[in-house]
């Protein structure tokens, strides 16, 4: 799951992370109120959407009084923000954040992210701030600094000072550093992360000398362990969410939608990538990746039929079941019960295998359905490719 | 013969009362399973099906002399807490089948286990099968035939998808080991592939991967420079958006890594075949062979 940056400074300025003072507004009135409140010399209004980029799309802009934060907050508000993240269709800004702009002499990057390698927390930091950190490492990974976290341990200060002295923070500013990577950590680790960034993290000057402040933030949660979140599963906003996804998520099953036309209905998260790249391998192009998971009952597969024809794109449904501990003859009685419960439209090509499969087939023939049963996985996408294209 | 486990394999099963535990059970000692023990804290000194239930490990290990473990404890009741009480215990090798294991927990979870003999597989996968002589997991047994090809994926029903292509085709499995689809697993493909290299009665691997990571391709290098048996791969997610968990918590494409595309070149430079499609899984191997 993931979450806006103004959330998810809030929850490391929770943690000890220094952030700049700033709220979020839904409207213009409340953006010129905040920036009232703030009362500072100059401002920045920034489009709050679940995308990087924003600054390239003009949803991020400084202003010098409270009218003009209001100006740019109507703007902002309202607006189908483009950024290289969005797609071309972009995502509409319902919410801006209206925070006092810094001073900055130099932007870090400050990240932390679970190494699968070594199953170790690993803070990773680069004196490259402020840009895109993927071609960073793409192009300079000597430019990437970490440092690796025993989990008996935790971050020890030493470490943390390790990293800022490598990335040539100010003396004066390093225990500081060194305590909003910790606050990091201790974020990453207390909300159960899977993602944190700091990027920029800048090195500010100020009336009295130097400070480092997180100026934007990202924070994705591991979705395994938001039962145990119940104050950061509250911070979901449905709307930079697909609905569908949101709905499939709430039922149990796993859905993701995808721009083609052939509903897919699969078991198992393996096997389900596997027949999206098989519909592709024979030129069809899948709507939707859907694992109904192991114990596929009538109540699933109802379900995740609805879900499928949601879809108004979808043109041909491919089901492939392997039967394993779970019968064929079971899952065959689930799919006519579910499709008596839907009105299904579009042709809808059936391959099962497994446990007792010519016994589904047969409960299938009998049906009087009007399905493609499939013998086999090129078959089954074959059949489905050819029910779009005719 | 066979890697992990075989005929003489005493198990005890993690969460035998709950349902799922239970009914595996059942179908493990169908297929021939010494399943000795099962433990369920609080519930010690009664039983499931004539097997005995101890409050610990420890105490089903002492009583029952099992050597390895297989988890059916639900996320929410910490089975990240059970891989490392089966560690203590002296389990040899813990097979954990929950899915849905924060991934913090699991990294806590592999600290514990880093100065113990103790092998974890898992989480989040199928199980280890030896086919005619143990069953330990989720699997459906009688697509699998005794033979000599190892199988190692990081998916569920694709290897058994997998299983049954090579099962229709005349050949059988050595040993069938699921690693697990989640970002922190106990046993990666490297550590199986070794076992399969060294183990006499394998003769080539077969090997099932998917988006996310770079498992695969630290795979690759591996088999190139350690592997004289022939490797034999298929790469699920090609069609995968970036960005999305395709089901799998290990499964996403971030950053612009872990694409099926990187994984597959990575693989053929080292000298194995890929198969193109999911149906042809059984026919690459055959060809290779």
């Amino acid at each position: 799951m993931n979450v806006h940056e103004y959330q998810a400074k809030q929850i490391l300025e929770a943690h000890g992370v220094n952030v700049q003072r700033g709220e979020v507004a839904a409207t213009s009135d409340e953006a010129e109120a905040i920036a009232r409140q703030l009362d500072c010399q100059l401002y920045i209004v920034k489009a709050q959407i679940h995308a990087g980029g924003r600054g390239k799309g003009g949803g991020v802009k400084l202003a010098r009084s409270p009218e003009a934060v209001r100006e740019h907050a109507d703007a902002i508000l309202g607006m189908q923000l483009v950024t290289p993240q969005t797609g071309p269709e972009g995502k509409l800004v319902r919410k801006v954040l209206v925070a006092e702009a810094s001073d900055i002499e130099r932007e870090l990057y400050l990240g932390m992210v679970i190494d699968r390698t070594d199953s170790r927390l690993v803070l990773m930091g680069s004196e490259e701030g402020g840009v895109d950190i993927e071609e960073v490492a793409a192009t300079r990974p000597e430019k990437i600094l970490k440092q690796t976290i025993d989990p008996a341990i935790g971050l020890p200060p030493f470490q943390a000072r390790e990293l800022a002295f490598d990335l040539n923070i100010p003396r004066e500013l390093v225990n500081k550093a060194a305590n909003l990577m910790i606050g990091l950590y201790n974020a990453f680790v207390d909300s159960d992360c899977s993602l944190a960034e700091i990027n920029p993290l800048a090195i500010t000057k100020t009336d009295d000398g130097q400070d480092i402040v997180a100026l934007d933030a990202k924070l994705n949660f591991d979705d395994n362990a938001l039962w145990e979140h119940e104050e950061i599963g509250a911070m979901r906003d449905p709307n930079e969410e697909d609905a569908r996804e949101l709905e499939a998520g709430e039922s149990g099953l796993s859905y993701i939608s995808l721009d083609g036309n052939i509903g897919c209905m699969v078991n198992g998260a393996g096997l389900a990538m596997a027949t999206m790249d098989l519909i592709q391998l024979h030129g069809g192009e899948p709507a939707n990746f859907l694992d109904v998971g192991g114990g596929a009952t009538t109540e699933t597969v109802t379900h995740a039929f609805r879900l499928i024809l949601a879809d108004e794109k979808v043109q041909a449904v491919l089901v492939n079941i392997f039967g394993g501990i779970m019968q064929c003859d079971v899952i065959a009685n689930g799919i006519i019960e579910a499709v008596k419960q839907v009105d299904l439209t579009v042709p809808l090509v059936v391959r099962l295998e497994g446990t007792n499969v010519e016994l589904g087939k047969q409960i299938l023939a009998d049906s009087g359905l009007n399905l493609i049963a499939a013998d086999g996985l090129s078959e089954a996408a074959q059949k489905a490719v050819q029910a779009v294209a005719s | 013969m066979s890697i992990l486990v075989n005929q003489d394999t005493r198990v005890v099963v993690q969460g035998i009362t709950g349902r799922s535990g239970r009914f595996h059970t059942q179908q493990c000692v169908e297929y021939g399973t010494k399943i000795v023990a099962g433990v369920t804290p609080g519930r010690g000194g009664s039983d499931v099906d004539g097997i005995p239930v101890y409050d610990t490990v420890s105490q089903a290990v002492t009583q029952t002399g099992a050597d390895v473990s297989v988890i059916f404890v639900p996320a929410r009741f910490n089975a990240a807490d059970s891989i490392m009480e089966a560690a203590d215990a002296g389990i040899r090798l813990v097979i954990c089948i929950t899915e849905g294991i924060p991934a913090l927990d699991m990294v806590k979870a592999k600290r514990y286990l880093e100065d113990k003999p103790t092998r974890l597989v898992g989480p989040n996968c199928p199980g280890v099968i030896t086919p005619g002589e143990c069953k330990i997991g989720i699997m459906p047994g009688y697509i699998h035939r005794p033979g000599k090809i190892g199988i190692v994926s990081r998916s569920g029903t694709l290897t058994y998808e997998a299983v049954d292509q090579v099962t229709k085709l005349g050949m059988g499995q050595s040993t069938c080991v699921g690693i697990g689809g989640d970002p922190v697993i106990g046993t990666n493909f490297v550590d199986v592939l070794a076992l399969f290299e060294a183990d006499a009665d394998t003769e080539a691997v077969l090997m099932i991967g998917e988006i996310g990571g770079t498992a695969e391709e630290t795979a690759a290098q591996f088999v190139k420079e350690n592997m004289t048996k022939p490797v034999v791969s298929f790469i699920a997610g090609q069609t995968a958006p970036p960005g999305k968990r395709m089901g799998h918590a290990g499964a996403i494409i971030s950053g612009g890594h872990g694409t099926a595309a990187e994984k597959i070149e990575a693989l053929e430079a080292a000298g194995i075949a890929v198969a193109e499609s999911p149906a042809t899984i059984g026919e690459t191997l055959v060809r290779r062979l």
